[in-house]
């Protein structure tokens, strides 16, 4: 079973039509890439699928269960509240600037929502935590504060409050894009490791070398569709598609300057 | 004066400093939940509601608050002898002879007045935590009350403790406008002081009195600052 299947999903802000007809799948253990401009719509999609936007059209099933229990005067109506909440903790979500809870220590991060939200005891949750801190490299950070930590740092803390809940599927929106660039190497050295261990993920980078990499299946988008898709080789190697070619090059020539 | 009249005059304005800080105590409780209601409501996304709130916020905080005061206090004794029926009778379980009387209208006028100020900080306060607090806490399937309580607030407190207590200092000052409908307290009982002595001191001895407890305040809420200083 597909852990993720999104069909025909649409998204505007008032007039402005941001996604348009976007359909893919995502099976378990797969990384999926998605590349494409600024302003492409890579943002929305992720933010419609983890219900920080409202859709406008499609339909959107995780680990079968449906986001949108139909439709009513062609707007869409959301499935139960239980639903959605069980959808939801089946994603984890990255951010490109972490979003980390400034007032509370490393460990409070990544125990906050185990505790209040899956109702753990404050003991297993912080046991998850460690061993999350230990993986991620940080066990000597539990207590510190987010902003006494470096940006990779702060990311790292955020990948592991993201897997304490335990999702299916983790969703990046360009983890390394507020990053120095000598700081990216770490994030994407975490990312390769959950990769190993077939953690689902769907990554929006614009590291298109890391996309090569680490995904099974690259998204190529560009005006709020889906120009392309198909394998790292297929995309990367001998795209046929004129918009992919020149989005590609252009990114080729700006690495050479 | 002499040194006995001094202690003397002292004493007096001593036993007033219980009213004085009854005004402040009972305007904090009311006027901050109050100011976190009016916070709310001004943000509230149907436009008549939040119209109406910064209709009552650009009053409160565009008139005097002795002007407030004496409008509040005399606005039931003025009704109950006006020619409407209706008026006579809205407030007919207010006895304005009793003591409380005086104190309850100096307790909503100030409540009143303080919370205007005390919702403007907080809606400062709520609105200036990033969208990408809220948009965290939604994707770890928090609920909004656990997002604000344990997400939101926490931070907006950090964030309102210096304009908050500069708030709470101003009140300790303008307990002293509560002598304007007469109320007993160390203000208006220093004014006796002074013009009975025919001398200034009571009125310097009041002046130590509010600079003692505001040295006090400032105290309390630097260590309050600083104690929350463990973050960014
Ligand atoms: N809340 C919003 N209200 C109105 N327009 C929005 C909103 N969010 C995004 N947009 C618009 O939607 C389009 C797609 O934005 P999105 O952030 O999804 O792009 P992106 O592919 O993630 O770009 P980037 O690579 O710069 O992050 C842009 O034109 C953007 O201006
Ligand atoms: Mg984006």
């Amino acid at each position: 079973m597909a852990i993720l299947e999104v069909r025909n999903l649409s998204k505007s802000f008032d007039k402005l039509e941001v996604l348009k007809d976007i359909s893919f799948d995502v099976e378990k253990g797969e990384v999926v890439a998605i590349i494409g401009p600024s302003g492409s719509g890579k943002s929305t999609l992720l933010r419609c699928i983890n219900q920080l936007e409202k859709a406008s059209g499609g339909s959107v099933k995780v680990c079968g269960l449906d986001m949108i229990e139909g439709y009513k005067n062609g707007k869409p109506v959301y499935s139960p509240a239980d639903v959605l909440r069980e959808i939801r903790l089946k994603i984890g979500l990255v951010f490109q600037n972490f979003n980390l809870f400034p007032h509370m220590s490393v460990l409070k991060n990544i125990t906050e929502a185990p505790m209040c939200v899956l109702k753990k005891s404050k003991q297993e949750a912080e046991e998850t935590a460690k061993v999350l801190l230990e993986k991620m490299g940080l066990a000597s950070k539990a207590g510190s504060y987010p902003c006494e930590l470096s940006g990779g740092q702060q990311q790292r803390v955020s990948i592991a409050r993201a897997l304490a809940l335990n999702p299916e599927v983790l969703f990046f929106d360009e983890p390394t894009s507020a990053l120095d660039p000598e700081l990216t190497g770490e994030i994407l050295k975490v990312i390769k490791e959950l990769a190993k261990e077939k953690m689902t993920m769907v990554i929006v980078t614009h590291e298109m070398a890391f996309a090569r990499d680490v995904a099974d299946h690259v998204i190529f988008m560009d005006g709020g569709v889906i120009v392309e898709e198909g394998t790292p080789e297929q995309v990367f190697g001998d795209t046929k598609n004129e918009r992919t070619k020149q989005f590609l090059q252009r990114y080729n020539n700006d690495f050479k300057d | 004066m002499t040194w006995e009249e001094i202690l003397q005059c002292t004493e007096v304005i001593a036993r007033y400093l219980i009213p004085t800080l009854k005004i402040f105590g009972f305007t904090l409780l009311f006027s901050i939940p109050l100011g976190m209601v009016v916070a709310l409501l001004k943000m509230c996304k149907f436009k008549p509601v939040s119209w109406l709130i910064n209709v009552y916020i650009l009053i409160m905080r565009g008139t005097p608050l002795m002007l407030q005061i004496i409008t509040i206090y005399y606005a039931i004794p003025m009704m109950k002898v006006s020619d409407s029926a209706f008026l006579q009778n809205l407030f007919a379980g207010v006895d304005i002879k009793s003591e409380s009387y005086q104190f309850n209208a100096l307790i909503v006028a100030f409540a009143l007045n303080y919370a205007a100020y005390f919702a403007e900080i907080f809606r400062g306060g709520i609105e200036s935590i990033p969208k990408g607090q809220y948009e965290a806490a939604a994707a770890l399937g928090m609920t909004k009350g656990q997002t604000f309580f344990r997400v939101v607030l926490p931070q907006v407190i950090k964030r309102i403790v210096p304009a908050s207590s500069n708030e709470v200092i101003t009140l300790v000052k303008d307990t002293s406008l509560a002598s304007v409908i007469a109320y007993a307290e160390i203000f208006r009982k220093a004014k006796e002081q002074m013009v009975s002595y025919s001398n200034l001191t009571p009125l310097f001895i009041a002046g130590i009195f509010y600079f003692i407890m505001n040295a006090i305040l400032t105290t309390v809420f630097a260590a309050v600052e600083k104690k929350l200083d463990y973050y960014k």
